[in-house]
């Protein structure tokens, strides 16, 4: 029994990390019909930016919690800022061109920051720092689950919550969802709908950022190649919950982490990312448009 | 005349630039003697890298928009130069015989080496044309479609390892097992559209990888598979230089069957099918065109190509393990079809030959290759989406006299 729940928290925990960076993939997708290929990477920018402020906070000699803040902060605004860069240079021109094209541009654009990061910085793995502290009051159930992953829990809830309350209730949430039900219309009435693009993938990369940086404290090591696997996971999740809909990748996301730490916990752990992909291909044999997604029907 | 605004505009984005590439270009951090670097020059690199690129790119866009107005205008879709070379009969038929002159006489002008990376060409050009079979034509998008490779390269690598099977005897076997593979694939797919296909079949593609690497009993796992014996002629051994020069002629006959093929495939009716269905999948069905039939076509014939250039792949090399079919492979040929020009056999051809020889002959610059390639994967898509050479409808000329 405490195998399996031991388990079950673990795949929560990492389900929850999907969620943060499928939520960027799934925005993006409900507003522009873009896989947006590089987000992995700007995933792995803020997970880099993190360790590099980290690493240079450290040698100021400033006290955990502080580096923590800073360097979250810092890989916040860094991806964000990279999403926004990225949205300008690789998709705004393309915006009324093929399907085809900007998911090129895409792939090029991850393959370019890829090798960015690889020759500014290194091509190993580096060692993160634990930047979250071990609690002493949780010590009586760390066998369970360490205090890593309990704040990676809360955090990813919270922002779980923001974002919800950020979509349900702000003037640019909705006109987010305006811009997502028909871009012509939106326009029509009113909505900036360049701005709230780049709002859009502002946000995205934000989220992808503190997922990178709480499981690169959890795990300890990055490299420039990170984001690929990372990207191509949490967009796995994205479709598995029906993308385009945002309670559909945070479930998506839950389900995906579960299977797979249930399936390298009781199967085998070579074949924990053939468990992902095959969970994928059942689920969208049987429902096409994903868990919770619409089928929509085509006009003709 | 350059305005002020102009300069303002692009010192601006200078200065983002530097902001934005300032923690990854400047500091460098050593985190075992936990010391750190501070490269300041890069960042003065990148600010008037940044200032000069950004009238470029302003430069161009305004070309591409005020070029786009003028089409929409006037309703003419210029026709662009390389495609009124292709339809002059006067200059493609020389162009034609030069290129077959020199495809013909290059494995004695130039090394082993050369003659190479002109396979490798050759066989990205293969795999490029059954790709565009199924995304050019079907307009299916195919993200795994390296895992029919690896399954023409592993049969190739296995039949012969345990039953000593030669290559000319597994290059049909690969075909098929290739057919076999798309179908496979195919099937569960059959009602999903664009982009959740596009993620299942690269979920399609990991599955057949990771298998690859983690079943040892089966595939020998990463380490792969090693002394695979080249083609042979009729039992006659080739020495390494003789052997490079047979396969090259080998894939120039290969090449030239497989246009032949694609071509005449693109013009009968199951092509003319398959362009229906890209075009509208509930009026193509409306028309009386059996849509799982169609598809299941696609996928099979695009995987027929991909399971031969395997075999070919696994005789060439000697030598294949998981690690020569990740998605950046997938990734390649989907570039070769979308540069070169979805749908257009020429295209693709020329797209082909660009991307893969491109990078071979900027190892020059070897460390900034793939970042280079990166790069111009975005420049191209922005500011010519269509591809290279972008394919031309069938349209039908009435010659009759205009009054």
């Amino acid at each position: 029994m405490e195998y399996f729940l031991e388990l079950f928290l673990g795949g929560l925990t990492r389900g929850s990390i999907y969620a943060l960076i499928a939520l960027g993939y799934t925005m993006v997708y409900g507003i522009i019909e873009l896989i947006n290929f590089a987000h992995g990477e700007i995933y792995m920018i803020g997970a880099f930016t993190a360790l590099i402020v980290a690493s240079v906070l450290t040698l100021f000699g400033l006290n955990q919690i502080a580096i923590l803040v800073l360097a979250s902060i810092t890989a916040v605004i860094y991806s964000a800022a990279y999403g926004f860069t990225v949205e300008k240079i690789a998709y705004k021109p393309l915006r009324h061109a093929q399907r085809l094209s900007p998911l090129i541009s895409a792939i090029g654009m991850s393959i370019f920051l890829q090798n960015y990061v690889l020759l500014a910085q290194t091509s190993d793995f580096l060692p993160f720092p634990s930047l979250i502290p071990d609690f002493e009051f949780w010590e009586a159930y760390s066998h369970i689950i360490g205090s890593a992953e309990l704040v990676i829990l809360i955090t990813t809830t919270i922002v779980m919550i923001l974002l919800t309350f950020l979509i349900k209730f702000t003037k640019i949430g909705k006109a987010m969802r305006a811009t997502a039900q028909d871009r012509n219309m939106a326009m029509l009435v009113g909505v900036n709908v360049n701005q709230v693009i780049s709002m859009t993938f502002i946000i995205g990369s934000a989220l992808a950022a503190v997922g990178g940086v709480l499981i690169a404290s959890h795990i300890g090591m990055i490299n420039f190649y990170i984001g690929f696997i990372a990207g191509i996971k949490a967009f796995t999740a994205a479709v598995l919950g029906g993308i385009g809909s945002i309670p559909g990748a945070v479930l998506g996301s839950l389900v995906l982490g579960l299977t797979e730490s249930f399936a390298t916990g009781y199967v085998s752990s070579d074949y924990e990312d053939v468990f992902a992909f095959a969970l994928l291909v059942l689920i969208l044999i049987f429902r096409p448009a994903g868990i919770l997604g619409r089928s929509t029907t085509q006009k003709v | 005349m350059i305005k002020f605004s102009e300069i303002k505009k692009s010192f601006l984005v200078s200065l983002w630039f530097m902001f934005l590439t300032f923690p990854i270009m400047v500091i460098r951090v050593n985190p075992i003697e936990k010391t750190v670097q501070w490269r300041w020059r890069n960042m003065m690199i990148i600010g008037i890298g940044s200032f000069l690129l950004s009238f470029v790119w302003r430069f161009m866009l305004e070309r591409k928009e005020s070029g786009q107005k003028k089409a929409d205008v006037f309703g003419i879709h210029k026709i662009s130069f390389i495609q009124r070379i292709l339809q002059e009969p006067k200059i493609y038929i020389p162009l034609l015989i030069v290129t077959g002159v020199f495809a013909i006489v290059f494995p004695f002008i130039f090394s082993a080496y050369q003659t190479n990376i002109m396979i490798t060409a050759l066989m990205y050009v293969m795999l490029g044309l059954g790709l565009n079979i199924v995304v050019g034509l079907a307009g299916l998008l195919d993200l795994g479609y390296v895992a029919f490779y690896a399954v023409g390269a592993y049969s190739y690598a296995l039949l012969n390892y345990h039953f000593g099977l030669g290559f000319w005897t597994v290059l049909p076997i690969g075909a098929v097992l290739g057919v076999i593979f798309g179908i496979l694939l195919g099937f569960p797919v059959l009602r999903l559209r664009g982009d959740y296909l596009a993620i299942v079949t690269l979920g399609f593609g990991e599955i057949i990888r990771l298998i690859l690497e983690n079943w040892n009993e089966f595939s020998f796992g990463p380490s792969g598979i090693a002394n695979i014996p080249r083609p042979g002629f009729f039992g006659i051994e080739f020495s390494l230089q003789s052997a490079t020069n047979y396969i090259y002629y080998m894939m120039i006959g290969l090449t030239l069957f497989t246009i032949f093929v694609v071509n005449r495939l693109q013009n009968s009716r199951i092509g003319r099918a398959w362009m229906a269905l890209r075009e509208d999948e509930v009026a193509c069905q409306a028309m009386g065109i059996d849509k799982t039939k169609t598809k299941l076509t696609a996928f099979a014939l695009g995987a027929t190509w991909a399971g031969m250039v395997g075999v070919i792949f696994a005789a060439k090399t000697t030598f294949i393990n998981p690690a020569s079919f990740t998605f950046l492979e997938s990734a390649m040929i989907l570039s070769i079809v979308v540069i070169g020009g979805m749908g257009s056999i020429i295209g693709v051809v020329i797209g082909a030959l660009i991307l893969i020889l491109l990078p071979e002959y900027l190892r020059a610059f070897s460390d900034y290759r793939m970042m280079l390639f990166g790069a111009i994967l975005v420049i191209m898509m922005v500011f010519r989406p269509q591809g290279i050479i972008s394919n031309v409808r069938r349209t039908y000329k009435f010659q009759g006299k205009q009054q």
